[in-house]
């Protein structure tokens, strides 16, 4: 691919395992990174890896992005030490325990707050400085479980169907400007995330998806399936009529 | 529990039936490369394959390799694996000069010929049973060229086979396909495949490979005496002057079963057997006409038949396969049939005095282990008491 990648990039989320896998794609003589996440140590394994693979700066930041108020400061500061930031990738999330939520608002709160109001409030503070900036790539990573709600992780898929609602609303509001929105929805990817899920063959690598990533941005898509398998696959389960879908066991 | 890479060893040795495999691939960050030395710092679960895709642009290879790149760090030292240049540079543990163990008590311990040297020599080749690596230093070696000079040299009988090894004792990487169905004047008939990185510098950019696939399991008896039979007549026609010599690619010299995804379907649903051993044999006389004499005799096909002389440098570990002598690796679709084959070549092994590779081991019984790898019960104390394998309960299922 000839097309340019982004060269300062903003991580929110640094060390997940997609995070990791897209900013090794994203690695050039050219690319510096800002990397956020809440473990220190974990942030330093990320950073060695990266510049030992030839990145051209690594400055890292832990903190927790669950704490709203602290997300103005950190971004400006990403801003300014990277002059300006071609590619905002947000790559954080939990899954929670669907179970657990269903009996606990509190976990299912937890669950709502981390995916989606904490990620609402980032993308507040990103899509003003993109819609300035009349330029750069806003990546959010999302999920297929967003797309229609199933008892077996209802709370998840509210959480990132909300997230893309509000991304549809974004990219509506700044794509004019110049700037790009770009809602990611991976399938099952063999994280830590779903180290406890039994892995069958619609389980993908996190550097697949890293690869479908890097494509979609360079590509200037809206929204992209990962692997491209799960478009039809999601088409076919919001086109199930409701009668229908509420007597299945998904 | 158990570490486990990439799962390619074929046989027990990264199976553990109940109990819990700690998956390694997420160990896959490098941590720190001296492009002066070459010496690469990186996580255990990091596999060859992105080793090369570091190195090889930077002018730095793997210090050795088996024929596949679908390994991890963590299982080549746990393996102690090693690769068509055994003869000169010796096993994956002699370039690993350093690496991190951790216990299930939480200890950290740095390996090295000097540092707990004990824990060092017991962990390469361990079988992953001493704890799990996170870390390791590879020495990499320095090339000019993604290129190798290739040589292909046809021979007959294990004699020829032999003599033209000696000639090679100088070549970098030296490895024979053997054709072991056929008998009679074609017996133990082959091609030597020798090569050595160019010289000549080159473009180090990566090139795109083309890849197949095997989409689906092929029907068991696909390979048989007669299909494998007629594809060593043609494979061994194929080359039809007694010597070529290319300038090929490291990919296809390497790795050729690594552009085929899924290869091992071929062999069906039951899927295959491999069998690795090596004998003390330097003239021939030593066993490995027996055994070869077995196999043809068996009516059974090797598809990938391999043979090659060890080199005598000793590796670092306790529990390392290679010794000096001649190797022969086969594999056999699963079968009553195959399994009767191999254990009467691991008995010859035995009563040979030779010994059996457990990465690629299913068969292996307590009483030829132990004879095999006499050092077996000063290893077993270096063991996580929280770690095992199938394969270690199997041959250790007499004590």
């Amino acid at each position: 691919m000839s097309r340019t990648l982004p060269a300062r990039i903003l991580v929110l989320g640094a060390t997940s395992a997609i995070a990791m896998a897209v900013c090794r794609e994203l690695i050039s003589p050219d690319s510096r990174f800002f990397l956020v996440a809440r473990r220190a140590d974990r942030l330093d394994a990320v950073r060695n890896d990266l510049l030992t693979r030839g990145a051209c700066s690594v400055i890292t930041r832990a903190i927790n992005l669950d704490d709203v108020d602290a997300h103005a400061h950190v971004l400006s500061e990403a801003a300014a030490e990277l002059g300006s930031i071609d590619l905002a990738l947000l790559a954080y999330g939990i899954l929670g325990d669907q179970e657990q939520a269903q009996s606990d608002f509190a976990a299912s709160y937890a669950i709502l707050h981390t995916n989606f109001i904490s990620a609402a409030s980032l993308i507040t503070w990103l899509a003003n400085y993109f819609e300035n900036a009349g330029k750069g790539t806003l990546a959010v990573i999302s999920s297929v479980a967003g797309d229609r709600g199933r008892k077996s992780n209802y709370v998840y898929g509210t959480s990132k169907g909300a997230l893309n609602i509000f991304l549809d609303g974004v990219r509506n509001r700044i794509d004019r400007s110049g700037a790009n929105v770009l809602t990611i929805r991976p399938g099952f990817v063999s994280t830590p995330m779903t180290a406890h899920l039994r892995q069958g063959p619609l389980f993908a690598s996190p550097a697949k998806i890293a690869k479908g990533i890097v494509g979609a941005i360079s590509a200037k898509k809206d929204v992209v399936y990962l692997p491209g398998f799960w478009r039809p696959i999601m088409f076919f389960i919001r086109a199930l009529p409701e009668f229908l879908f509420k007597k299945l066991n998904l | 529990m158990l570490p486990v890479g990439l799962g390619r060893s074929y046989g027990d040795v990264c199976l553990l039936d109940g109990g819990t495999l700690l998956n390694s691939a997420g160990l896959s960050r490098l941590i720190a490369f001296n492009s002066e030395t070459g010496l690469l710092r990186c996580e255990a679960g990091t596999t060859l394959s992105e080793i090369l895709d570091f190195a090889v642009p930077r002018g730095w290879f793997l210090p050795t390799t088996p024929g596949t790149k679908y390994v991890t760090i963590g299982g080549a030292i746990a393996n102690d694996v090693h690769g068509k240049n055994h003869h000169v540079a010796g096993t994956f543990g002699c370039h690993t000069p350093r690496f991190e163990l951790v216990r299930s008590d939480g200890t950290h311990l740095e390996c090295s010929a000097t540092n707990n040297p004990s824990w060092y020599s017991a962990t390469i080749g361990g079988l992953g049973l001493t704890g799990l690596i996170t870390w390791a230093d590879i020495q990499l070696r320095p090339i000019v060229s993604r290129k190798i000079d290739y040589e292909g040299i046809k021979f007959v009988g294990i004699d020829e086979f032999l003599a033209i090894s000696r000639e090679s004792a100088n070549v970098e990487y030296t490895v024979a396909w053997i054709d072991c169905v056929a008998q009679g004047r074609n017996f133990a008939r082959g091609i030597f495949m020798r090569g050595s990185h160019s010289t000549r510098p080159k473009s180090l950019k990566p090139s795109s490979p083309t890849r197949l696939s095997v989409p689906v399991e092929l029907p068991a008896g696909l390979l048989n005496r007669y299909t494998v039979g007629a594809f060593n007549a043609l494979y061994f026609r194929k080359q039809i002057r007694s010597r070529t010599s290319s300038v090929i690619d490291y990919e296809p010299f390497f790795y050729p079963l690594d552009s085929v995804q899924h290869w091992n379907k071929i062999y069906g649903h039951k899927g295959l057997l491999q069998f690795q051993c090596v004998l003390p044999d330097t003239d021939g006389s030593g066993g490995i006409t027996h055994l070869l004499r077995t196999i043809a005799a068996s009516g059974l096909a090797s598809f990938l038949a391999v043979i090659k002389v060890f080199g005598d440098r000793k590796s670092p570990g306790m529990l390392s396969f290679p010794r000096p002598g001649i190797t022969l690796a086969l594999d056999f679709p699963v079968s009553e049939k195959s399994f009767g084959l191999l254990n009467r070549l691991g008995a010859l092994t035995l009563d040979y005095g030779g010994s059996m590779y457990p990465a690629k081991d299913a068969l292996m019984t307590p009483e030829q282990f132990q004879a095999f790898y006499p050092d077996w019960r000063q290893f077993a104390r270096f063991i996580d008491p929280a770690f095992t394998s199938a394969f270690w309960q199997r041959v250790t299922a007499n004590v």
